[in-house]
């Protein structure tokens, strides 16, 4: 036996933040969830969630607000992991929303599903009462991001109120809320893409395959590289299918995610790479190039 | 090591957000997709320059003033270590940001236009952050090139800055002076060439050097239960641990124990991060607890070492940072936060407000308003178990929340 040195590299400064944060929200509330996309921030959460509470079980289900528009890898991954863990998932689908007619399907080709997410995210919410939903939103990756609390306090509407944002001091998460508010809860805020990843590398965390470097059919458009293996990415008959190697860096909505071309082909080459990027990783959503201030609209609307 | 937070407090228009950005460009922290976007934006405004506060003002409604309303937190890093920013406004009416930028931060930096010198905000800015005891206060001294990089200018500052120095309560901050230009990049990451009369090192130099006994303040080890968890099974049928954050020092297997507030003596049996036993957790390391004795803890409970106890009272008084629009007054009932522990508490009296020029205290105070900062006796409902905010970051500060809007509305550092 030894000294816990958790004190001794940030990673792991990050990571007793983030348990900490985990288990305020157990603590704090009466129904929270932890939404679960299959990419790997949330895969991140799920670990640091068993590792909050062991040897006791993660003391809330997971949800996953299905776009229809997933990486096939993605969901194959997501039932694996929750089997395994013995945990509770719950499902709901845009394609639901849709057919409800509670959201009309973005056509063009730069249709995606990833705003309409938010309504069935908002739906779900008010369908189970839940009072904190769990993210795995970081700071870095968007400017109206790095203003976000580590409990953010939503309206009856979902709504942030970015302006009018509850202080956040010292270690003291303020997780009191009103009759129909709820609160978005980011444990990971702190950390960074690169951050993420050592983690994985450092924890040997399973991820989809899709994050590491795969041949794969591909065209491009406006500079970045589109999945041609999926029907739901749009594709011009005059925009030319190639096969590269290559992987994903996010793995959000198909239709709205690009690939980078890479070798990488294990965690720590993934790392490597990631240290030397010049790129940021939402460069590669085409969602947040709509116009300078499009996270931070629909985070606004109640988006994640 | 761990990431270090430096606060960033400057007036309107010091520059702070062009630092910022100047930061992440000399460190190549700025990706190739952010860059492209500040200069598209630079260019669209007819700039002949890089305006890097793009990189930070992250609200349209800051972007359409031009100033920085909230706190933003900006990441970067280099080979040595990894740094939070935590840019908060520096308006006198954003003080309560400036607090909450500043309660989790381990260094700051103040800025000071060069042209303007020590102002008014310049005594606010300090002053926070002296109440708030960081341990290491960098002054940037920004502009310098608008000054014709003047050695003259910049000692007259850091004297009158110095001056400001001579009357702060917590007299052991470090405090170091750096001229700069955020905007040529003089003395940010690179040293500058325009002034060869000044010897030290460059902001970040600085930073890079710091050690953790030069940011971090060691006290006595406190672990504030923040769930207890039973797993029921049949492997683990009569486990008990007790979840939560060590604060201030070190406790180890075998240590002798107190929980507050029933005063019960136990050991402790063994301590777990995550399936892991070890014989020692550190401080701030978030781990799970068990006990010799089968006794009842539970959230909001504290462990302590027997024989190392805080002050347990239902009464204190503590410099308060009032942050809401509603006003404080004598008489008025809050929920008193005390890191996880929460009790109801009663504002006893107000017995001083500090000045809002930072100058002296005012007496024969009513009521608090937003952002003031005064001097303020509560009594609570149930005794809580602190140390003074100067012997213990943690355990010696609270939040007010109010009972109807549940909005969080003050802040508070024990005297």
């Amino acid at each position: 036996m030894s000294t816990i040195k958790k004190d001794t590299s940030h990673i792991n400064s990050l990571e007793n933040e983030a348990i900490y944060i985990l288990r305020e929200v157990a603590a704090q509330f009466e129904k929270p969830v932890l939404l679960f996309s299959g990419g790997k921030d949330s895969i991140t959460l799920v670990r640091l969630a068993v590792k909050a509470f062991y040897p006791a079980k993660i003391p809330f289900p997971l949800m996953h607000i299905d776009t229809g528009h997933n990486f096939p890898e993605t969901i194959e991954f997501r039932d694996k992991l929750v089997k395994e863990l013995g945990l509770e998932l719950i499902v709901r689908n845009v394609q639901d929303s849709i057919d409800e007619g509670k959201v009309k399907e973005e056509s063009g080709r730069y249709a995606s599903r990833n705003q309409l997410q938010t309504t069935t995210l908002l739906d779900a919410i008010e369908e189970f009462k839940f009072d904190a939903c769990i993210g795995g939103a970081r700071r870095d990756e968007e400017k109206a991001r790095a203003k976000e609390r580590i409990f953010s306090v939503r309206d009856d509407f979902g709504q942030w109120d970015e302006k009018n944002q509850r202080p956040e001091l010292f270690d003291m998460l303020n997780g009191q809320i009103n009759l129909g508010q709820n609160v978005r809860v980011f444990p990971i805020s702190n950390w960074t893409e690169l951050d993420v990843w050592s983690y994985i590398e450092q924890e040997n965390i399973e991820i989809p395959s899709i994050y590491f470097a795969h041949k794969r059919k591909v065209f491009l458009r406006d500079g970045m590289i589109w999945s041609a293996e999926d029907e739901v990415v749009y594709r011009d008959d005059h925009e030319e299918v190639i096969e590269e190697l290559v992987r994903f860096r996010t793995v959000g909505d198909m239709s709205c995610t690009a690939a980078v071309l890479s070798e990488a082909t294990t965690i720590s080459k993934v790392v490597a790479e990631i240290r030397e990027s010049t790129i940021s990783e939402r460069g590669a959503r085409i969602d947040d190039k709509r116009s300078e201030a499009a996270m931070e609209k629909r985070k606004q609307q109640g988006y994640f | 090591m761990e990431v270090i937070k430096i606060a960033t407090a400057g007036s309107v228009d010091d520059g702070k957000s062009t630092l910022i950005g100047r930061i992440l460009y000399d460190t190549k922290s700025l990706t190739t997709d952010k860059l492209e976007a500040i200069e598209k934006t630079s260019k669209q405004r007819g700039y002949d320059y890089l305006d890097f506060s793009l990189a930070t003002d992250g609200l349209v409604a800051e972007r359409e003033q031009g100033i920085t309303i909230d706190v933003a937190h900006i990441y970067f890093s280099t080979a040595k270590k990894s740094y939070i920013i935590a840019d908060t406004p520096g308006h006198v009416e954003y003080t309560r940001n400036m607090v909450t930028g500043a309660s989790t931060s381990q260094a700051s930096i103040i800025l000071i236009d060069a042209r303007k010198g020590v102002i008014e905000q310049t005594n606010r800015h300090f002053f926070i952050n002296n109440l708030l005891r960081i341990k290491d206060v960098v002054v940037a001294i920004n502009k310098m090139d608008l000054v014709d990089y003047s050695e003259d200018i910049y000692n007259k500052i850091k004297a009158d800055f110095t001056e400001l120095m001579s009357k702060r309560d917590y007299q052991d901050q470090k405090i170091t002076f750096i001229p700069v230009s955020a905007l040529k990049g003089d003395n940010v990451v690179n040293r500058s060439q325009s002034m060869p009369w000044y010897k030290g090192q460059s902001l970040l130099e600085h930073f890079e050097q710091l050690d953790k006994a030069d940011i971090f303040n060691v006290g006595t080890p406190r672990f504030p239960v923040q769930y207890v968890i039973r797993p029921k099974t049949e492997e683990f049928h009569d486990f008990r641990g007790y979840a939560g954050k060590v604060y201030g020092g070190e406790l180890s297997v075998g240590d002798d124990i107190l929980v507050l507030p029933s005063k019960t003596r136990s050991k402790i049996k063994d301590i777990y991060f995550y399936d892991q036993k070890y014989q020692t957790a550190s401080r701030r390391s978030s781990v799970t607890i068990t006990l010799e004795n089968d006794i009842n803890v539970s959230r909001g409970d504290m462990i302590v070492k027997d024989g190392d106890l805080p002050t347990i009272d239902k009464e204190f008084t503590a410099n308060v940072c009032w942050m809401d629009s509603k006003q404080l007054v004598p008489g008025a009932k809050y929920v008193v936060q005390h890191g996880v522990n929460k009790v109801l508490g009663k504002v006893e009296r107000i017995n001083h407000k500090i000045h809002p020029d930072y100058s002296g205290i005012e007496k024969n105070v009513t009521e608090l308003g937003v952002n003031d900062i005064a001097s303020v006796t509560f009594k609570l409902n149930k005794p809580i178990f602190y140390d003074q905010f100067k012997n213990h970051r943690t355990n010696g500060s609270f939040i007010l929340i109010d009972t109807q809007s549940n909005n969080t509305v003050g802040a508070g550092f024990i005297q």
